[in-house]
């Protein structure tokens, strides 16, 4: 999707991301996602009268942990209520952070090299959570809505961006980096379907060097690619409505992912009013400089050194190949790749079958450890086992466990005896003499069939590589 | 600060949801602008060399440790409830979105 030259759009995303703690914001109820509906709920976090909240040391750690991440300043704070009435909220207002955010002023690189300011990340307790009944599931057919308050008082920290992007695959790219960075801070498992970060996008467009137009806002976004498609769709529409001589009104619209369109579900107009006042009944907040630079000498490296650190293994790295290296920092799954070189394997090697065979959350894979995944990759090098074969082996590994060598061997993965695959194609050439002849002649589409005839008399065993290789050297012999 | 009028009045008590008639109206609006009023008293103060203050008493950093402590019992918890369905709270038919 592109505007007409000379607009452009500007967008801006509010992401929210759940934090890893045992416990909720303001009270010792668990912080668990999956459990049965409220069951874990206080006096605090249902809003019972004469209930005090008391924060969550965790919860300011990692709220720092994400602030300094985004090299945003951690700053003393307070805490205000933001008043609303709506169900999934018992006490009527949420505890927020207002006029003074434990986090502002960051920044955020992106892989393509472009910065996107942060201007705040703010704490912040959840919502409980709604179901609605009746109608068509949307909220407004529901007969009758049921709220669960086991994730009333979740500990979020709210990251708002700067109105620094310019399109729908920045606003990806800005949220894929952020979740990465989420992740590697021990902050969030960045899990967009279970909830645990969730996007809103503020999309305007405006002829460019002209003032921004006016912003709507997007929600129901629940993966990247729905958050592309909705900025790409709500751009679209605003400047038809634009250059059609129609106004864009400030509101929400939701995005419906089946249908591919976003619709209006709540206007604006009357611009929301909170009536943000302190929270009584919490101090301020003012970590002292050990404990911030404590926090900051415990963050790991970031998504961006590590996709680094993976790429200078590799020798003039390709496109692939750093997409590659991108899936690897991804997945989290550095480590194997590091073993893997440690323990002499090619870091191409590495890298490609760490991307492809370690998709998946690690407790898909309790057996493959490490160490078992570097000697796997070993026997492959070597020659032991084709590539067909090795990614099999890991594949069982990652179920069952146990020792490469010998589960290969269970698996009946015997090397072919020297000679073996010249002379399996040796009888394959005489009985196919026509499709040789082609081969011989320069057809290398030839090399395929043969290729396939060899894994099916090999059931799939023999080394592709090594047949391409003896075709080769028989070719004009 | 003085000078608060009836629609002011009227807006801050539906955005609380209370509902008020005529008369009400009139004696809140007055009573609100007393209190207003008093308030206004500390704008006469110079208070140039004062840094503002959050919260009245001097604390900081209360805080708790990350530990579990035992929920309430689901049912003492839904007994609460309006209406209950599925172990849920069952409300009204939400119209509009949460913010």
């Amino acid at each position: 999707m592109s505007l007409p030259e000379g607009w452009e759009m500007v967008v801006g995303l509010e992401v929210h991301t759940e934090l890893l703690t045992r416990t909720k914001l303001f009270c010792g109820c668990a912080n668990a996602f999956g459990a049965e509906p409220n069951t874990q709920t206080c006096p605090v976090c249902l809003g019972l009268p004469g209930s005090l909240p008391v924060l969550n040391r965790r919860a300011v750690e990692l709220a720092m942990a994400i602030g300094l991440a985004l090299h945003a300043t951690v700053s003393p704070s307070t805490f205000h209520r933001k008043n609303y009435f709506y169900p999934d909220m018992p006490k009527d207002f949420q505890i927020s952070q207002y006029d003074r955010p434990i986090n502002a002023g960051g920044y955020l690189d992106l892989p393509d090299g472009s910065r996107v300011g942060v201007e705040r990340a703010h704490l912040e307790e959840d919502t409980g959570k709604s179901t609605h009944l009746g109608g068509t599931g949307r909220i407004h057919g529901a007969e009758r809505s049921l709220v669960d308050y086991n994730r009333s008082g979740v500990p979020l920290v709210e990251i708002v961006s700067a109105p620094d992007i310019r399109s729908a695959a920045q606003a990806r790219a800005y949220a894929a980096e952020l979740r990465g960075i989420l992740i590697a801070s021990g902050a969030s498992d960045g899990r967009m379907e279970e909830g645990s970060m969730r996007i809103d996008a503020n999309v305007s467009v405006h002829r460019v060097g002209e003032p921004f137009g006016t912003r709507c806002e997007m929600k129901n976004l629940n993966s990247l690619r729905s958050l592309q498609r909705a900025i790409d769709y709500e751009a679209e529409r605003q400047y038809a409505l634009v250059a059609s001589g129609g106004v864009v009104r400030q509101e929400t619209r939701h995005w419906d992912e089946d249908r591919g369109v976003t619709s209006t579900m709540r206007s604006k107009e009357e611009a929301d009013d909170y009536r943000y006042f302190q929270e009584p009944d919490l101090v301020d907040l003012a970590p002292e400089a050990a404990w911030v630079e404590t926090v900051r000498a415990g963050l790991g490296p970031m998504p961006a050194e590590r996709r680094a650190r993976l790429a200078a293994l590799l020798e003039d790295p390709t496109e692939a190949q750093l997409d590659a290296v991108g899936t690897v920092v991804d997945l989290g799954v550095d480590g194997f790749v590091e073993a893997a070189v440690a323990a002499g394997v090619e870091a191409d090697r590495a890298i490609a079958r760490a991307a492809n065979e370690l998709a998946g959350e690690a407790h898909e894979r309790p057996g493959l450890s490490e160490q078992s995944f570097a000697a796997t990759l070993r026997l492959e090098q070597s020659g032991d086992l084709s590539a067909t074969q090795a990614k099999t082996v890991l594949s069982t590994l990652a179920l069952a466990g146990g020792d490469p060598a010998t589960v290969a061997r269970e698996l009946g993965f015997e090397r072919m005896a020297s000679g073996e695959l010249e002379g399996l194609l040796e009888r394959l050439v005489g009985e196919h003499p026509d499709e040789w002849r082609r081969y011989d002649e320069g057809d290398d589409k030839l090399a395929q069939f043969f290729t396939g005839q060899v894994m099916r008399a090999t059931r799939g065993q023999a080394d592709g590589k090594a047949v391409l290789e003896v075709l080769r050297a028989r070719r004009g012999r | 600060m003085a000078g608060l009028s009836r629609e002011e009045v009227a807006k801050v008590a539906r955005l609380a949801r209370i509902a008020l008639d005529d008369a009400e109206l009139e004696r809140f609006t007055d009573q609100l602008a007393q209190v207003l009023e008093h308030a206004a008293d500390l704008e006469a103060l110079d208070l140039a060399g004062v840094a503002p203050t959050a919260h009245p008493h001097g604390l900081a950093n209360v805080l708790r440790d990350d530990e579990v402590r035992e929920s309430l019992p689901r049912a003492e918890v839904l007994a609460q409830a309006p209406d209950v369905a599925e172990e849920r709270f069952a409300v009204p038919r939400i119209i509009g979105e949460a913010p």
